[in-house]
């Protein structure tokens, strides 16, 4: 499938603010579900700072805009053909150790709820891979896909104890679920095609990859009840949302800040 | 009664290594004794060294006690512990390169992956980069002790941001001021080369980038930090500038500096901050000590951090169990230098052990410094011991306990003349392009008869270190 994605991120200022820095995550993955054919970010007005790939295989790019600053507005223009794998992500180059993922952060903190429905789930199971699929399948009945009820700061636990929530809180329930049983598991950011049934679900998503000893990491998206296919558009990861960010920034000043962000995905008809 | 090693008398005998002091305190009458400690204390106010030692808190504005009677060690003695902190050195920074990259000590099962992966100091974020020189800890302080002649133990290692180097530099110069015949009697390596010697270190870690002569700023969170007249006095020494984040920016790939003639590049920070703090798009989001985007340009290549963010996993008191275990793996060597034995409260054996000979023990927290939540068998009350064997049942893996050691003592100022008094050592090895060690130290000394714990939050004192020129 190709997939074309015009995602513009604004972030304005009612007074003029002292530098903007940004450390963008907006770069396709490389692995045999992706193929970049073509890739453009950018920062209006903004100075490109040096670029890397780091030990989980991500490429992050630093940028910074000049004072005074009224507004940062971030552009992702780009074309890539996906495939299937079944949500593994199959050829990926990366060297951080799938234990470091099973340490815990304030956003994935577990609860006795999430251990109990991590325990409960997965009861009388012994391969991993089975377990990874009980939970998700669990976080997705658990959490219904509600919008506006959780914000960017709810907690995992909190999320299934309020039993709604959005993509981001699927992926926290059910890292700190797979993590309370010892899988090391981590939060993805990247895009997803809107389905033809309607599903509801944000064109900016996240799910949660869960590391199965012998297959790799395998991704889970609890909010859709499915592994990632060629709907999706994977770009970066992190022990939790605010990590796994595609972009992290600031501006100095104490200005109030409004986001606007547009995402459009496309698919280009063969 | 335990028999502990005084460096000063074998018996009635005095070691060689005093042989130049013993007539100087003999004849040292009572009353210029006192004259010359009130001297060195208005010195010391004077140039304001008060702050605590590291990071134990406390009264900043308090003087650590100074005491005049030099601890001393013979250029053999020396060499020896030389050789053993440079090869532990060298091994900690092989571990850091190590557990960042591939991780083949993990692969081989000479460590247990939880023990890195897991550990709250391993920084993911810097997982994949090679620092320049593949450098990680370019201060490495090493605690030691001594309990004989030839027996020396690592107390532990310090591989982030040592601090306490000022107080070896200002030691020495106030002794040599009170008493200059002292070190025209005795040839006395010097330890003013340090500063220059940490300014080569840096210069010779600047990033690849970097094509012309490196420019080199030490980063403090601010004159509100315990160390900061520390900081100010090495960046003064090296010549280079203080700065505070608020000073520094990023852009272009670059780190720079706000200077009054516009900004300038720079290519090397030596930061006296924590890891949490150097970066709040990075690390903590709250933190205003830092410089937004700094870890982007340092992991892009554009400037050296020293020590390199995620240091810190190769010196808490659980991994310390395995620097022997990595001096063999990295370098193919035995090392030189004893560990302490320790043994690990997660380790179910360990445990059981250690609760059943907790009046004779050591208790540390494995993330706890300054000599704070430790409990010192020996020297401690029923309650006391009590107290903490439940701590231990309630979270052993926050627990390591360690034999009582027979610190050494060495001859020590106190009120009724001159006694023994316990005594460590913390030696400053710098790592670059190569491996040194100003010859000399900070020793720490317990000022309290009997005391083994020379934290100055527990009244420890300072002294001058020794090392004899052949």
């Amino acid at each position: 499938m190709i997939l074309t994605v015009d995602h513009v991120t604004k972030y304005a200022y009612d007074v003029p603010m002292g530098a903007a820095v940004q450390s963008l995550r907006l770069f396709p993955s490389r692995f045999e579900g992706q193929r970049e054919i073509e890739w453009l970010v950018t920062i209006e007005n903004g100075i490109r700072g040096g670029s890397f790939r780091d030990g989980a295989g991500d490429k992050v790019e630093g940028w910074s805009v000049r004072p005074p600053v009224d507004e940062v507005v971030v552009t992702v223009r780009g074309k890539i053909e996906t495939f299937d794998t079944s949500g593994v992500l199959r050829g990926h180059r990366e060297l951080v150790h799938p234990m470091a993922y099973l340490r815990e952060t304030s956003a994935t903190w577990v609860d006795d709820g999430l251990a109990k429905l991590a325990e409960e789930v997965t009861q009388g199971l012994s391969e991993p891979l089975q377990k990874a699929h009980r939970l998700s399948a669990a976080i997705g009945e658990a959490i219904a896909y509600t919008p506006d009820v959780t914000d960017a700061h709810t907690t995992a636990a909190e999320a299934l104890a309020q039993g709604q929530g959005v993509c981001q809180d699927h992926a926290h329930a059910l890292i700190a679920a797979a993590r309370s049983i010892d899988l090391p598991a981590r939060y993805v950011s990247g895009y997803l095609l809107a389905s033809e049934d309607g599903a509801p679900h944000e064109a900016a998503h996240a799910w949660a990859e869960i590391w199965v000893q012998g297959i790799g990491w395998i991704g889970f998206d609890a909010a859709n009840s499915c592994c990632p296919d060629e709907r999706y558009i994977r770009l970066g990861s992190g022990l939790d949302a605010r990590e796994a960010a595609p972009i992290r920034g600031v501006a100095q000043g104490g200005g109030e800040e409004r986001l606007d962000v547009t995402v459009a995905l496309g698919q280009v008809q063969q | 009664m335990t028999d502990y090693f005084n460096e000063m008398f074998d018996g009635g005998k005095v070691r060689p290594p005093y042989n130049g002091l013993d007539g100087w305190t003999r004849e040292m009458p009572a009353e210029f004794r006192a004259m010359k400690q009130a001297e060195a204390e208005a010195l010391f106010r004077r140039i304001g060294i008060t702050f605590a030692v590291y990071g134990e808190g406390g009264d900043p504005d308090r003087l650590i006690p100074f005491d005049m009677f030099p601890r001393v060690f013979t250029q053999m003695e020396w060499r020896k512990l030389e050789r053993g902190i440079k090869q532990r050195a060298r091994a900690l920074n092989a571990f850091l390169l190590d557990v960042y990259g591939r991780g083949e000590i993990v692969r081989a099962g000479r460590i247990p992956a939880r023990l890195v992966y897991q550990n709250d100091a391993y920084e993911r974020a810097v997982s994949g980069f090679v620092p320049p020189r593949g450098i990680y800890s370019h201060i490495v302080g090493i605690d030691l002790v001594r309990t004989g002649p030839d027996q020396f133990y690592v107390l532990e290692d310090n591989c982030r941001t040592p601090s306490g180097v000022s107080y070896m530099l200002e030691n020495r110069e106030i002794m040599m001021r009170m008493f200059p015949n002292l070190f025209r009697e005795n040839r006395i390596e010097p330890v003013d080369g340090y500063a220059d010697a940490l300014r080569r270190t840096m210069a010779s870690v600047a990033p690849a980038k970097c094509d012309a002569e490196p420019t080199i700023a030490i980063l403090t969170p601010g004159h509100f930090n315990s160390a900061y007249y520390e900081h100010s006095f090495l960046a003064d020494l090296m010549g280079v500038e203080l700065v505070e984040g608020a000073d520094l920016f990023v852009e272009g790939g670059f780190c720079w500096m706000r200077t009054t003639e516009g900004p300038k590049k720079l290519d090397v920070i030596y930061r006296r901050i924590d890891d949490a703090f150097l970066d709040p798009l990075c690390f903590r989001p709250d933190s205003m000590l830092g410089v937004p985007g700094l870890m982007d340009v340092y992991r892009s290549g554009g400037v050296t951090i020293c020590s390199a963010p995620g240091a810190g996993v190769a010196d808490d008191k659980a991994i310390y169990t395995y620097v022997p275990e990595m001096v063999r793996f990295y370098l193919g060597e035995e090392p030189l230098l004893e560990n302490v034995p320790t043994w690990q409260c997660a380790k179910k054996d360990d445990c059981k052990y250690v609760l059943e000979h907790l009046p004779e023990l050591v208790i540390k927290e494995v993330h706890g410094s300054g000599g704070y939540g430790m409990l010192v068998g020996p020297k401690s009350t029923k309650e006391q011991i009590e107290a903490f064997r439940h701590k231990i049942i309630d979270d052993p893996d926050n627990y390591i306990a360690q034999p009582t050691l027979a610190l050494s003592t060495t001859p020590t100022f106190v009120e009724e003349g001159v006694a023994p008094r316990h005594v460590d050592l913390r030696p400053y090895c710098l790592v670059g392009d190569k491996i040194e060690l100003v010859p000399g130290g900070l020793t720490r000394v317990a000022l309290t008869e009997g005391s083994l714990v020379v934290n100055s939050s527990q009244g420890g004192g300072v002294k001058d270190t020794w090392v004899l020129a052949e």
